[in-house]
């Protein structure tokens, strides 16, 4: 449509002189619209034409709404943060004008001007078939406002994708969109299809890999229409009875990951309109699934093959640097010039290097690496899966490893560096250190030889007050000079220079300070990878969920209740002694747990029969559990290998007594008697069990006391033997 | 003149995101482009050639550097420059030598030793029919007879000014005019080459031959067809073509115009070739020195033919030949595309968590677009002008171009 009122202009602008040639120029102006429509859909023309007929409109939000790159977006707004040496929005933008997006409206709340800036400079303005317009609101603390600005405006009339700034993506849009609109034409109220994408088939992986919360959703599988959208899962889920009744195909996944990309329709921003409620995108989601009224629907659209992801956090942003460098973004990928980035040139093993690198022969360049134009790298230097930006200085004997550079970063001799990120401006002296996860945001000096401790943020912006924190914190004012430097010549250690001295001599930045739930969590978003005792309790973490899936918290866990259920069943079937144990044994390598687990789950069964069997005065309670330690006694016998395993099984009973088995409190010292004449339990254990309790609380030692004089009996017993 | 700015910077957008695929459909879109911007540039009334030279160098420097790796571009580039070239080589003698008879008897005195090598000039290179010795011939010799022919009309008298600026008006037209139609040609030439080189196909297949080739090929599909057409009864193999199974497009393709087909893995390639009278197969460029790129994994087919000594016949149009040899820096030979085309990326995400162990990647998936074959291991190329030796490449490549083309980069010095 474009090209052809361009075409139009030409000729004329021609005909006073050329009127020979402007046949021709009609002819040439013509062909290639023509060539170049049937190109880029290959075999479905018609469907991109179909797409072409209605021009694709794109709200780009450029403001993540949150806190997580702080302190780096005081000073800058994230969709301007690099990502393999191009600012995110780019990859965005980019991403957009090849999903044959005609119109994008770009959403600036914090540091619009910067945005405004960096886009007037850009290429994406003056495009004769993508335009771009910034729109600029100062007011708006939260994605849902932003929508309500658009909304009121009348911006938008028709299908958009909404779609945050961050989000790098190399995903076909043709098919998503006919989806989508196939659905309207059939149901008006299909308002919205997001894009998601299979991935992360291990447990942990979800998290280990972006950063994000488990995401669970429920899909009906035949019409692809999302039913249960949950983004902060923490432990359980439960599901309504009538949910499943109404839905007669659902499948439910927790492997799938939210793109963050989503077909809406125009209802959608009324939807934001009316519901004040609503501040992040997803809960437009949980509101219209929540929502039965309004009759809306969301649809969801799986990518397989196709890339998408969005910069959440460090983690994800690490990870997503990594995926670009693999190219699994492609044609989004360093050496192919998408946006304004440089020429740059891909070498084997993944490493990039744009023009005028300076690098000593000495220097090593490792695998997966991007080294910006204009950069020297000193003697002796290793750079490792590191990005390293424009115009940097490295000195000599440095070490880089998995380390985010961006633009003009001095680094100075024999400083290490470990998953961290540097931004731009930065200065390290010869010397220092970063530890695993360190983030110094713009023009933060390190001074010499100092260890800069894991996960700490640095910045020249003080650390805000915590009560204007979250939604003010990317507000801060430009301008401010907030530039303090400080040269602690002394080395004071007054408190008020604590921080300061932190990162040394010369050094400027404030480190800032974490709260407790910051500490907890934040190995979880940072760039380095998570520590390995992390790990292991993120899996431990991740299997208790799983055991506990399925029942409420006051049963027992699943591996009693096995137990207990085989013992019964082979009560009822009179199931051989040997082919129970097999049972068992098996059950306790399934759950992998030790004989002593065994002992107390199998005695606790045992109990249970005991009490569950009719009986009408303590007397015969007693009998029964007579009758069925003499029959079955012999069970126990392989897991007590040792005093500890018998203690455990008299620990149990206690908790039992307390508990669940009331009945038998009464009765503790004569079930310990009976167990110990059986020869099921020796004395020692008693004794022992009994001196452990000493220090406990006197709430614990009820039953100790109860068996007093048993105790008693067999310390007297043992003396008399020896 | 912000019009074909428009023009180019969409095209060069598309060549920058990859949206153009293929050596053919490039090579068209790159010839009407450089038309259109043939016919809008505006010319001086001195030296035009030149101008317009300078502008479509400058044009094509920005097209080869946004795909480097299609090469087609440069070649499409380089074949307009020369047709430039040729053009005014022509119109210059046309018109040098109704100057040089006026400037013998105007001027003789004023500077005769100019006018008359620049007449010779001139006349040499009239005479020559554009080859291998334009190469060999030293640029200044040309620019020189240019200079001189300047020379010569400007220092021609008052009088014969007003018709001199007349004469001029209509040799811009008619360079201009010349060198679009040539373009015109060149598209045309494009456009048929299937046709072109599918003539050829009775004389290279023959009854009950069984051909193998791999992955898909416009070239190719019309090459088999054509010869299925004249009645001649043949089978073909075809290699799938991992990782984008282009085989499989092909192998329909060749049903549906009753051809006998049996689709192979790449891996059963060497398994085969023994049963296989014929390799054919496209071509992503040729290159100066008779090397071939061509998708991915003909390098193997081409080991495996030259292993059981089955001829490896390699299509391609004049388009694809490229003045320059694969050891130039300036030649990108490859491309890494998505491992996703090898790989489900939800499958293996685990091996792409980051945020576990050392947080260096172990997994590293490479996706190589095409292959080097080199000239040694060809048998024959077809192109539109017929059956050529590797090693007759160079000869090609002096027809078609100018030597002094083949760097499109322009000095900073200029």
């Amino acid at each position: 449509m474009l090209l052809s009122r361009v075409s139009f202009e030409s000729s004329e602008d021609v005909e006073d002189e050329h009127v020979v040639e402007s046949s021709i120029l009609a002819v040439v102006k013509n062909k290639p619209t023509e060539t170049m429509g049937a190109k880029k859909g290959g075999k479905t023309v018609d469907d991109v034409e179909d797409i072409l007929h209605v021009p694709l409109k794109a709200i780009l939000l450029a403001d993540s709404f949150d806190t997580k790159f702080c302190p780096i977006t005081l000073e800058r707004p994230k969709v301007l943060l690099p990502i393999v040496n191009t600012p995110m929005i780019d990859y965005t933008l980019a991403w957009l004008e090849s999903a044959n997006v005609v119109e994008v409206l770009v959403v600036c709340c914090s540091h619009s001007k910067q945005i405004v800036d960096y886009l007037d400079k850009s290429k994406w303005v003056n495009r004769p078939e993508f335009s771009v317009t910034t729109i600029e609101s100062h007011y708006c603390t939260s994605a849902g406002e932003a929508l309500r600005l658009i909304y009121q405006n009348n911006l938008i009339n028709g299908d958009f994708i909404l779609i945050s700034g961050d989000t790098v993506s190399n995903m076909v849009l043709t098919e998503a969109l006919e989806e989508h609109k196939q659905r309207r034409q059939k149901d008006s109220k299909a308002v919205m299809t997001m894009v998601i994408k299979q991935s992360k088939p291990s447990q942990i992986t979800r998290q280990t890999r972006l950063g994000t919360d488990a995401l669970f959703i429920a899909i009906d599988s035949s019409t692809k229409q999302l039913l249960y959208y949950n983004d902060s899962l923490k432990r359980s889920l439960s599901l309504d009875k009538t949910f499943l009744a109404e839905n007669s195909s659902v499948s439910s996944h927790n492997d799938k990951q939210d793109c963050y990309i989503d077909i809406c329709s125009y209802e959608v921003l009324s939807l934001f309109n009316e519901n004040f409620d609503y501040g992040h995108l997803r809960d437009l989601v949980k509101g219209v699934l929540g929502d039965e009224v309004s009759g809306c629907k969301i649809y969801t659209h799986e990518i397989h093959s196709d890339y998408a992801a969005r910069v959440d956090n460090f983690r994800s942003y690490d990870s997503i640097s990594k995926d670009i460098i693999q190219r699994w973004t492609y044609p989004f990928v360093p050496d192919v010039q998408f946006s304004t980035n440089h020429p740059t040139n891909r070498e084997r093993q993944g490493i990039y290097r744009a023009s005028e690198i300076s690098q000593s022969c000495s220097a090593e360049i490792g695998p997966f690496t991007y080294i910006g134009k204009g950069t020297s790298i000193g003697d002796k230097t290793v750079v490792l899966n590191s990005v390293i930006g424009d115009g940097c200085k490295i000195g000599g004997g440095v070490l880089i490893d998995g380390c985010y550079i961006w633009n003009n970063v001095t680094i100075e001799d024999g400083c290490k560096l470990k998953q961290a990120i540097l931004c731009d401006g930065v200065v390290m002296r010869s010397g220092s250190v970063l530890e695993p996860g360190v983030v110094l945001s713009s023009n933060v000096v390190v001074g010499p030889k100092i260890v800069v401790p894991a996960y700490s943020k640095v910045s020249l912006q003080p650390q805000p007050v915590e009560q204007d924190s979250d939604d003010e914190l990317e507000y801060a004012d430009d301008n401010s000079e907030t530039l303090h430097t400080v040269n602690t010549v002394e080395n004071g250690y007054s408190s008020s220079e604590r921080e300061l001295s932190e990162i040394g001599i010369g050094g400027r930045g404030f480190v800032w300070s974490k709260s407790e739930v910051d500490r907890e969590e934040e190995w979880r978003h940072s760039v380095a990878p998570i520590p390995e005792s992390k790990l292991i309790e993120l899996t431990h973490k991740v299997f208790d969920e799983q055991d506990s899936d399925d029942e409420s918290d006051e049963e027992p866990p699943t591996f009693e209740k096995e137990i207990e259920a085989t013992f019964l069943r082979g009560v009822r079937k009179k199931i051989k002694e040997e082919d129970i144990l097999l049972e068992i044994n098996s059950l306790r390598f399934l759950y992998n747990m030790a004989s002593e687990n065994c002992a107390s789950a199998l005695f606790y069964a045992m109990m249970k029969l005991a009490l569950d069997s009719p009986h009408n005065s303590p007397a015969n309670l007693v009998k029964n559990a007579n009758d069925v330690i003499t029959r079955w006694g012999s069970l126990l016998k392989p897991y007590l290998r040792g005093i500890d395993d018998e203690i455990e099984v008299i620990m149990k009973f206690e908790e039992m007594c307390t508990e669940n088995g009331k009945e038998f409190a009464p009765l503790f010292v004569q079930i310990m008697h009976l167990l110990y004449d059986k020869d099921i339990i020796q004395e020692e254990a008693f004794l022992n069990w009994a001196n452990e309790k000493e220090q406990a609380d006197e709430s614990d030692k009820v039953f100790v006391k109860q068996s007093e004089t048993f105790i008693q009996w067999l310390n007297e017993a043992s003396e008399e033997e020896d | 003149m912000p019009d074909t700015h428009a023009l180019v910077n969409d095209f060069l957008n598309k060549l920058k995101k990859r949206k153009i695929e293929g050596s053919k459909a490039t090579a068209k879109l790159t010839a009407e482009l450089l038309r259109s911007v043939i016919s809008q540039q505006r010319l001086p009334n001195v030296n035009q050639a030149g101008a317009l030279i300078h502008a479509i160098k400058a044009i094509g420097e920005q097209l080869t550097a946004a795909n480097p790796v299609e090469v087609a571009v440069g070649n499409v580039v380089r074949r307009v420059l020369h047709i430039i070239r040729e053009e005014d080589v022509s119109l210059t003698a046309a018109s040098i030598g109704g100057l040089s008879l006026q400037g013998l008897s105007d001027d003789e005195e004023d500077n005769p030793l100019v006018s008359a090598a620049a007449a010779a000039a001139a006349a040499r290179i009239t005479l020559r029919p554009p080859s291998l010795q334009t190469i060999l011939e030293d640029m200044p010799a040309h620019s020189a007879s240019a200079a001189a022919a300047q020379h010569s009309s400007s220092s021609a008298g008052d009088s014969e000014d007003k018709t001199k600026s007349t004469d001029k008006n209509s040799r811009s037209r008619k360079l201009k005019h010349n060198v679009i139609e040539a373009v015109n040609e060149l598209i045309q030439d494009i456009a048929t080459c299937h046709e072109q080189i599918a003539e050829q196909a009775v004389e290279h297949i023959h009854h009950n031959e069984v051909i193998l080739t791999l992955g898909s090929s416009g070239t190719v599909i019309e090459f088999l067809c054509a010869a299925k057409e004249k009645k001649r009864s043949f089978r073909v193999f075809v290699a799938e073509g991992a990782p984008r199974y282009q085989g499989h497009i092909l192998a329909k393709e060749l049903v549906a115009r009753g051809l006998q087909t049996t689709v192979i893995t790449d891996s059963a390639v060497f398994a085969m070739i023994s049963r296989v009278n014929m390799v054919i197969v496209g071509a992503h460029a040729v290159m100066a020195n008779g090397g071939v790129i061509t998708p991915v994994g003909l390098n193997m087919v081409a080991l495996a033919a030259q292993r059981h000594a089955v001829p490896f016949v390699v299509l391609a149009g004049i388009h694809k030949l490229c003045p320059l040899y694969p050891h130039n820096p300036e030649v990108l030979l490859n491309e890494l595309k998505s491992p996703s085309e090898l790989l489900n990326f939800g499958e293996l995400s685990d091996c792409m968590d980051f945020g576990t162990g050392t947080g260096s990647p172990l997994l590293h998936v490479v996706n190589p677009a095409f292959d080097y074959v080199p000239p040694k291991l060809v048998s024959l190329f077809i192109t539109d002008m017929g059956g050529h030796n590797p090693s007759y490449m160079y000869r090609l490549i002096a027809d078609y171009y100018s030597a002094d083309d083949l760097v499109l980069q322009q000095r900073p010095a200029s």
